[in-house]
C-alpha cells in the first residue's frame, strides 16, 4: 500500500518537473504526436501552434487534488489516448455484449450501432443533415464540423477558440487544447431563431471523434437556438478518456439552450469542460442528463456578464454500481440583475456515487441578482452514496439567494402503495425514478425524453432481487 | 342483499402482528358479491390492519388463520397480485408521486391490472366522466399524483383510482375522515356509482356520517382485535347514539 501511494507520487512529480526538452521522451505527450495531429488535421499555423502553446500548459498544471480518484488515468500513458486514427480502431467484436445488448434494447438500426461503438463507417444520417444545413443555410447560419470551420470560418473561430475555456483552466483542458479533434461548431447570426433543435447526433464524425471533441457555439444579438448534444445509447470508446469542451457565446437578448444526454460506456473517464458567456438580458439554459462514465467530473458553467442576463441548470445524474459521477453547476453573477435557478437532481444505486459539486459567486456589481439552488438525491439503497458540496461567494448584500437539499430514500409505504394498484416492485420503483427524473425529461424533445426513460428503466433493470 | 349469494372474500380466524404486537385476534368475515360491509370500532382497534393484512402489506405479519379471495388462499400473494386478483384499497393518507401525472398513473395501473393495452381515447373519455361527477378538477389530471393535493382531493382521487380499476372488491380505509359535508357526498356518490351486484365494498370507519347516504348491508363492531357484533345498518345508527362504550365491556386489553 505505501510502495503504491509513493510510486503515484512520484509520477505526479515526473510531470511537474518535465521541460520542453523532455517531450520527446517516450512518457507523456510528445510535441511530435501533437505534430502529428495537426498535420492529419492540416490545421492552419495558428492552430498549429495554438495546439504547441497549450501542450506547454498541459506540462506545467498538475492534476486535480479535489474529487474522485483519478489515479487509475496513467498519466504516463496518455500518449496511447491521443494518437491519432489507426491505434483507436476497434473491431465489433471487441465491443462489451452489455453494450451490445443496451443498443438492442434501445432499438438502435445495426449501422448507426456500429457508428456508435466507433467500428463503423459514417451513418447514413448525413442525408438528413445535409438537408438540415441547407435549411439553415439560408438564413445564415452555419453549421458544421469543427475542423472545417477552422479552415472557413477563421476569422470568428480565432476570436472565440478557447476564448471562452481557456486553456490554463485546468489540465485537460490544456490536454484538449493540443489535441481536440471533431466536434461541432454553429454560428446564428443577429436575430435569427432556429426553430428546429440542432443535434450534433445527426452528425456523426470519424470513428475517433467524441473523445476530444470541441463546441464552438456562437448566438448573435436577439438570436436563438437549442442544440442538443449525443444521446442516450451508450457510446463505446476503446480508449477511456473523454475531454471535450464546449464554448458558448450568448449575446445581448440572445437565447440558447443545450441539451446533453451521455451515456458514455463504463469504463470510460469524462472529464468534460462546458462554459457559457452571457450578454445582457440573454438567456442560457442547461438541460443535462449523465448516465454513464465511471467517473465524471463534469460542472457546466455560466457566467453573466450582461445586465439582466439569465441562466438555468436542469440536470440529472444516474450512478449505479462502480460510477462516481461527480457533476454540478457553476455561476458567476458579474453583473446587475442577473439571475440564475438551478435544478440539481441525482440518483444512484448498487454502490453508486453521486456528488453535487456547485460553485455561485455573486460578485459585488451584481447587485439585485437573484440565485435560487435545488439539489435533490435519491438512493435507491444502502449501499450507495450520494454527497453536496455547494460553495457560495457572495460578495454583495443586494442579492436574493436560496439553497435548498435533500436526499431521500425510496419508502416501504410508496411502494405498497403502487403495488396495491397492480404494479410490480420493480414497476413502482421504475415508476418514482422516472417521476423523479421527469423534471429533466420534460423539457428535453418527446423522442429524447422517451428514450431517458427507457434508459432509467435499463439501468433499474434487475437490481431488484 | 340478493337472493343468491356468491362468496367472494373470506377471512377465517385471523391473526396479524404489526411490529411484534398482536392487533388482530381472530377475526372471521365473509363478503359476498353485491354486499356492504362496514367495519366500525375506536382508534386502534385493528381496523386498518384488517385492510392492510388483506393486501399482504409486508409491515404486517399473519400469525394464523386464512384469507380466502375467489376460493384462494392469498394469505402470502405479493400485493400486486392480490391487486391484479381484483381487491382495491383505499388509503387513508396515499402516497404522493412526484412527476407521475394521475392520467399517467392511472393508464399504467389499468394497463397492469387487466394486462393489456389501455384504449387512450375511450380511457380519456371515462377519466373525464368519472371526474366531473366527483367535482373534481379537471386540471388535477395533468397535476402529479397527490402533490400538494387537499385531504379532500386526495380521498376523490382514490375513488376515482377505484372507479378506473374497477376492482371486484374495493376496501375503503377511513376514505371519510377529515372530510366536510360535501366531500362525504360525493365520495358516497363514488360508492354507488362503482358498486354493482357483482362486487362488494368493505368501508373501514370510526364514524358513521358516511354511512347516512349509503346503503349498508352489515356493520361489523370491532373492539381489540375482534369483530364483538354484527348487525344491519341499524347498529350503526346505535352507535352513533351511544357509542363503544357498550361494546368496550368485557373485552380484554
Amino acid at each position: 500500500m505505501k510502495n503504491n501511494i509513493d510510486e503515484i507520487n512520484r509520477n505526479v512529480y515526473d510531470i511537474k518537473n518535465k521541460d520542453e526538452y523532455e517531450f520527446k521522451i517516450k512518457k507523456g505527450i510528445t510535441k511530435d504526436i501533437i505534430e502529428e495531429i495537426s498535420k492529419q488535421k492540416n490545421d492552419p499555423s495558428w492552430m498549429r501552434e495554438f495546439r504547441l502553446k497549450a501542450l506547454e500548459v498541459y506540462n506545467s498544471l498538475e492534476l486535480p487534488t479535489w474529487g474522485p480518484d483519478l489515479s487509475e488515468l496513467n498519466m504516463n500513458e496518455i500518449a496511447t489516448y491521443v494518437r491519432p486514427k489507426t491505434k483507436l480502431n476497434t473491431s465489433w467484436d471487441d465491443v462489451p455484449e452489455d453494450i451490445k445488448n443496451t443498443f438492442d434494447k434501445l432499438g438502435i438500426p445495426e449501422a448507426e450501432k456500429k457508428s456508435l461503438a466507433g467500428v463503423g463507417a459514417q451513418y447514413d444520417s448525413e442525408v438528413v443533415y445535409h438537408s438540415m444545413k441547407e435549411e439553415l443555410s439560408k438564413q445564415g447560419v452555419i453549421y458544421t464540423d469543427m475542423e472545417t470551420a477552422v479552415r472557413e470560418y477563421p476569422d470568428i473561430v480565432k476570436a472565440h477558440f478557447m476564448k471562452c475555456v481557456p486553456v490554463h483552466d485546468h489540465k485537460f483542458v490544456a490536454l484538449h487544447g493540443a489535441v481536440w479533434s471533431g466536434g461541432s461548431f454553429v454560428y446564428v447570426p443577429k436575430g435569427v431563431k432556429v426553430d428546429i433543435p440542432l443535434q450534433s447526433y445527426f452528425r456523426l464524425n470519424s470513428p475517433e471523434s467524441g473523445q476530444f471533441e470541441h463546441t464552438l457555439i456562437i448566438v448573435e444579438e436577439g438570436a436563438s437556438l437549442h442544440f442538443i448534444e449525443g444521446c442516450s445509447a451508450p457510446k463505446y470508446n476503446k480508449v477511456n478518456l473523454h475531454a471535450g469542451c464546449v464554448e458558448l457565446y450568448v449575446k445581448d437578448n440572445a437565447y440558447l439552450r443545450y441539451s446533453t444526454i451521455e451515456n458514455w460506456s463504463k469504463n470510460m473517464l469524462n472529464l468534460n469542460t462546458k462554459k457559457a458567456l452571457v450578454g445582457k438580458n440573454a438567456t442560457m439554459e442547461w438541460v443535462s442528463g449523465s448516465f454513464g462514465s465511471k467517473i465524471s467530473m463534469l460542472y457546466p458553467m455560466s457566467i453573466l456578464n450582461g445586465e439582466g442576463a439569465k441562466t438555468e441548470y436542469t440536470g440529472i445524474s444516474f450512478a449505479g454500481k462502480g460510477q462516481n459521477l461527480d457533476t454540478g453547476f457553476k455561476v458567476v453573477h458579474n453583473a446587475p440583475k442577473t439571475s440564475s435557478v438551478v435544478n440539481a437532481k441525482s440518483i444512484s444505486k448498487n454502490g453508486g456515487a453521486c456528488t453535487y459539486r456547485s460553485l455561485v459567486r455573486i460578485n459585488e456589481n451584481a447587485k439585485n441578482s437573484k440565485c435560487s439552488v435545488s439539489c435533490e438525491s435519491l438512493m435507491l439503497d444502502d449501499i450507495s452514496r450520494s454527497d453536496t458540496i455547494p460553495v457560495s461567494d457572495i460578495r454583495t448584500d443586494e442579492v436574493e439567494f436560496s439553497h435548498e437539499a435533500s436526499i431521500g430514500k425510496i419508502s416501504d409505504k410508496t411502494i405498497f402503495y403502487l403495488m396495491s394498484r397492480g404494479l410490480s416492485e420493480e414497476d413502482a420503483k421504475a415508476m418514482i425514478v422516472r417521476g423523479f427524473a421527469y423534471p429533466v425529461s420534460k423539457e428535453l424533445p418527446v423522442e429524447y425524453a422517451a428514450e431517458m426513460n427507457n434508459l432509467i428503466n435499463l439501468e433499474l433493470e434487475g437490481q431488484v432481487g | 342483499m340478493s337472493g343468491k349469494t356468491e362468496k367472494l372474500l373470506e377471512i377465517k380466524n385471523l391473526y396479524v402482528n404489526a411490529e411484534e404486537k398482536e392487533i388482530l385476534k381472530g377475526i372471521n368475515l365473509q363478503i359476498n358479491k353485491g354486499e356492504v360491509h362496514v367495519i366500525m370500532g375506536p382508534n386502534g382497534s385493528g381496523k386498518s390492519t384488517t385492510a392492510n393484512a388483506i393486501l399482504n402489506n409486508p409491515e404486517y405479519s399473519k400469525t394464523k388463520g386464512e384469507i380466502i379471495f375467489e376460493g384462494e388462499n392469498i394469505n402470502k400473494l405479493p400485493t400486486d397480485e392480490i391487486a391484479r386478483k381484483g381487491i382495491f384499497m383505499s388509503f387513508q393518507s396515499p402516497e404522493e408521486i412526484p412527476g407521475v401525472s394521475v392520467t399517467n398513473f392511472l393508464k399504467y395501473a389499468k394497463n397492469k391490472i387487466t394486462e393489456k393495452p389501455v384504449k387512450i381515447f375511450k380511457f380519456r373519455e371515462e377519466l373525464k366522466k368519472y371526474m366531473e361527477q366527483l367535482n373534481m378538477n379537471p386540471e388535477n389530471m395533468e397535476r402529479s399524483l397527490n402533490v400538494g393535493f387537499s385531504g379532500g382531493e386526495k380521498k376523490k382521487n382514490e375513488i376515482l383510482q377505484m372507479l378506473i380499476l374497477d376492482p371486484k372488491l374495493a376496501i375503503l380505509d377511513e376514505t371519510d375522515s377529515g372530510l366536510d359535508v360535501d366531500a362525504i357526498k360525493t365520495v358516497s356518490k363514488g360508492i354507488e356509482m362503482f358498486k354493482n351486484d357483482k362486487n362488494a365494498v368493505l368501508i373501514i370507519t370510526h364514524n358513521t356520517r358516511i354511512l347516512h347516504s349509503l346503503d349498508v348491508d352489515y356493520v361489523h363492531v370491532l373492539i381489540n382485535g375482534k369483530i364483538v357484533k354484527t348487525a344491519g345498518k341499524e347498529l350503526a345508527k346505535e352507535i352513533e347514539e351511544q357509542g363503544y362504550e357498550k361494546y368496550k365491556t368485557g373485552v380484554k386489553e
